[in-house]
């Protein structure tokens, strides 16, 4: 270890590079969209995200609606049906994708810098985003692909679990519910249900514009006033709030499954984005079950009793409270055994906190890993996403070690007290008989 | 539609020779028989580090399957210097994320961290390359973590499960027959001395390759090679059997049952890959004939099977050039609902009968090109994913320069090529066929299972 710290000094002068920090810049479009840009010419290629305010916990009483809105974009837009515009991306190596999360979608387009090919792949995406025809046929047949990964889902005891651990914690709050949806609900939406939803969130004032890549900030501001025209001016809609005192009191749910290992999800509801505790509550969770290895769950579960490849835990903050939660996967009859293991952790650790060098651990690692968490232009197309949609200060990533570094132990003891109620938690095991007893 | 892919194309060559141009590579051999390629990227303060191992699942044989995978857990498990736990927090403290994977072919070990920390990579790295301590009562742990990774990824994964009966099917002689996890049976009677014998038998610098990535200088990078990889013993490698699968005389067909919602289809067609063929173009005709079925959106699985006939859910197709042995054209599909797996079979099989008899398009064979162009320059904002390739190739046999030989190959496939290796090898006495057949939760067989 000594021997160790010795190399390291001498490393430090040999290669200190500069903190590469994207530049990021940021601007509103004349119909409302916000946009951020991080100029990179490194690479002959440009990443672009939309951020929509039209997540799953938009779907209503018809869960599944915004994922098969999504899904439905790109099988029929202006005069192209889906093979056209897959085609007309695809000769020009563009990648095109939509995704959905509970607060919001995302549509990205990746695609080299080049003019021609770049104007060709903007050009659709345009297309898709402003004159979706959702054709009828298309409409069926990506209804009934929805209703088969609903299946699918329904085979996989980690899909299980996430679902009813969702409801179990969010019980009537949209965040409950499923991105995907479940059989009932996908059979009952019509196609006019699709053209509804783009209407009402496909819209201008609340999109979130994302661009890395090799462009002048003309170029950037060009394909942002272009995004931004394609979508409609509209209403936003307020959101379902989350009514803190409905936080469901302590439960136990056992979902009977013939798997040989049984699935285990401990947790209660975390923090919103933007909650002053985030930084305290991230650092103390990193050695709670963040860090990998050297995080007490994986040496109390995994390392010492071998009990399961993999044991985490983490706050997952959304706009609004998101979950916090521990999870692992064991041999159905060591499903007990592993939960006791966990709670057992969990409340030594909300008693005591870390110690000082557990959390300066941490501290190190997440600190002088920050280099590689913006190491690439996705990365930081993620980064932009995120700190556009939920209006983060722009100096987020400038400021995120101090963040870090500020933290202490007792900020951890604080934060974990004031958010983790243990008499509420919340306890879901998905496997066979042998996993209750 | 013509006049533009052709501009579009131009465009992309062009785009080709930029993307090129950045790539700097640099070997050098240790004297121990360590190979050392550095490319350079200086996009951003960071580098990786693989080492990678001329080992897999591909050189077991019944009793031990699963050594190679397990050594690779224990691998983190100490050494005399850094005892367990310390390797972990080592790297930890520099902000290192690190890992391993085992394949057929390799076992690959690697660390990604700011440029100033790779000499600590190097420092633990080299050290456990020899000094690997086996702890018997660490051996009895890490077992039953590689169980029940085994139960997570493949007994209770229904796909999976079917994928592992439909490689033991195409495959008899040659150990691609066995899981890369191993068989459960011989992970329960696994012992720590059948990893000290693996451990013996294939950790040596002169059957490893050492691949950096980043923004470094490569002299540095020998130099710091030397320092502390330089100080290993060459040892003798010579348990090099080549397990060649003996040759397949028909079709054959396996039925998994399990408990399961939905139907899968797997099929494969034994193929040779660039390491084993005669004529190498007839590779790379094959990996254009997978982007022909199944290279975006467009491609003609989605287009035909998903999109106009709507007998699959999903359907793929894939093959990997790359393996070290004879390999399989893959195809996979859930039918639709209503829809049944052996309609879809004869539906895949009827595309495959159309690329037969005829030739693909231009605007196709374009399109797939582009597809490829354009992905030379993606896979560069990935540190870890160039370090991939590189490592992947050297350690097959190939040699790195196979990637920067890639995309020039491909342009090279006409459609005439592509049905020639059409009619050559998606043949039914070379195909394998596994059947998913679900069976509901309350059947015998879900009770046995427990």
């Amino acid at each position: 270890m000594k021997v160790w710290l010795g190399v390291l000094a001498s490393t430090l002068i040999l290669w200190q590079s500069a903190s590469a920090l994207p530049q990021i810049q940021s601007w509103t479009t004349d119909d409302g969209t916000r946009v951020y840009f991080a100029p990179s010419d490194e690479l002959a290629m440009v990443d672009v995200a939309i951020s929509l305010d039209a997540g799953s916990e938009r779907d209503g009483s018809l869960a599944g609606l915004s994922t098969l809105t999504h899904s439905l974009l790109d099988k029929g837009a202006a005069n192209m049906d889906a093979d056209a515009i897959a085609a007309r991306f695809e000769d020009v190596g563009a990648q095109y994708g939509a995704s959905v999360s509970l607060d919001r979608s995302m549509i990205t387009l990746r695609s080299l810098s080049d003019e021609t090919l770049f104007q060709s792949a903007v050009d659709t995406l345009l297309k898709v985003i402003a004159k979706p025809s959702f054709p009828q046929r298309d409409f069926e047949r990506e209804k009934n692909r929805l209703l088969i990964a609903i299946q699918n889902g329904q085979q996989n005891p980690s899909d299980i679990i996430s679902k009813a651990f969702y409801t179990a914690i969010y019980e009537k709050h949209p965040y409950a519910q499923s991105g995907q949806g479940s059989a009932e609900s996908v059979q009952t939406i019509q196609r006019s249900d699709i053209e509804d939803f783009y209407q009402q969130y496909f819209i201008a004032n609340t999109a979130v514009v994302a661009i890395v890549g090799d462009l002048t900030r003309d170029q950037a501001e060009q394909l942002a006033t272009n995004i931004s025209q394609a979508l409609a001016s509209g209403q936003p809609t307020p959101k379902d709030m989350l009514v803190a005192d409905s936080t469901p009191k302590s439960k136990q749910e056992h979902i009977v499954f013939p798997s040989q290992q049984a699935h285990v999800r401990i947790g209660q509801l975390g923090v919103a984005r933007g909650d002053p505790d985030y930084f305290s509550l991230y650092v103390g969770n990193h050695v709670l079950g963040g860090g990998g290895f050297t995080s007490r769950l994986v040496e109390e579960v995994r390392s010492k009793r071998g009990l399961s490849y993999s044991v985490y835990s983490y706050f997952m903050p959304l706009q609004q409270p998101g979950p916090f939660m521990i999870g692992l996967q064991t041999r159905a009859d060591q499903a007990q055994q592993a939960l006791q293991v966990c709670l057992d952790v969990l409340d030594k650790y909300q008693s005591e906190g870390p110690s000082e060098a557990e959390l300066e651990l941490s501290k190190r690692n997440i600190i002088s890993g920050f280099p590689l968490r913006i190491d690439s232009n996705r990365d930081v197309l993620g980064y932009l996403s995120m700190i556009g949609y939920y209006q983060l200060p722009l100096s987020y990533l400038a400021d995120f070690s101090a963040k870090i570094e500020a933290v202490s132990v007792k900020d951890v003891r604080q934060a974990f007290r004031k958010h983790i109620d243990l008499d509420s938690l919340v306890t879901v095991i998905v496997g066979n008989e042998a996993a209750a007893k | 539609m013509m006049k533009f892919i052709v501009a579009a194309n131009v465009a992309l060559i062009a785009v080709l020779s930029i993307a090129n141009a950045t790539a700097q590579v640099s070997t050098h051999i240790l004297d121990n028989g360590l190979k050392v390629i550095v490319k350079e990227d200086h996009r951003a303060p960071v580098v990786t580090s693989q080492v990678w191992y001329k080992v897999g699942s591909a050189q077991e044989y019944g009793g031990i399957t699963g050594v190679s995978h397990i050594l690779e857990h224990m691998m983190f498990k100490g050494t005399p210097s850094y005892p367990a736990g310390q390797f972990s927090e080592i790297l930890a403290r520099v902000g290192a994320r690190d890992n391993a994977f085992t394949g057929k072919d390799y076992t690959a070990y690697f660390q990604v961290m700011a440029v100033s920390h790779l000499e600590i990579s190097f420092q633990l790295e080299s050290d456990r390359m020899a000094h690997l301590t086996l702890d018997a009562a660490e051996f009895a742990k890490e077992i039953e973590v590689v169980k029940e990774e085994r139960r997570l990824r493949t007994e209770d994964n229904p796909n999976a499960l079917t994928y592992e009966q439909f490689m033991a099917t195409a495959f008899n002689s040659s150990a691609y027959h066995n899981p890369i996890v191993g068989w459960m049976d011989d992970l329960d009677n696994m012992q720590v001395e059948d990893l000290s014998l693996w451990y013996q038998r294939y950790y040596a610098p002169n059957n490893a390759t050492l691949v950096v990535v980043g923004d470094v200088d490569p002299k540095q990078v020998f130099s710091l090679a030397e320092q502390y990889y330089g100080q290993l013993p060459a040892r003798e490698v010579n348990y090099h059997k080549p397990r060649i699968e003996a040759p397949q005389v028909g079709q054959r067909r396996v039925e998994i049952k399990a408990v399961a919602r939905l139907p899968y289809l797997l099929m494969g067609y034994k193929v040779p890959v660039l390491n084993t063929i005669e004529d190498r173009s007839e590779a790379y005709a094959l990996a254009v004939l997978a982007g022909i079925l199944d290279g975006g959106r467009s491609s003609r699985l989605s287009k035909y099977l998903v999109r106009e006939q709507e007998i699959a859910a999903s359907s793929g197709a894939g093959y990997s050039l790359y393996a070290a042995q004879d390999s399989l054209f893959l195809f996979d599909g859930t039918p639709r609902s209503g829809t049944s797996v052996d309609q879809l079979q004869a539906a895949i099989e009827a595309q495959i009968e159309q690329l037969k008899n005829e030739l693909v398009s231009v605007a196709e064979l374009q399109r797939v090109k582009a597809q490829v162009v354009a992905s030379e320059t993606y896979q560069l904002d990935s540190v870890q994913r160039q370090a991939y390739i590189l490592g992947s190739l050297e350690t097959v046999g190939l040699g790195w320069q196979s990637m920067q030989h890639y995309s020039r190959e491909i342009n090279k496939v006409d459609a005439d090529a592509v049905r020639a290796v059409a009619r050559k090898y998606l043949i039914s006495d070379k195909q394998t066929i596994a059947v998913l057949t679900p069976v509901g939760e309350q059947s015998e067989l879900a009770k046995n299972e427990r």
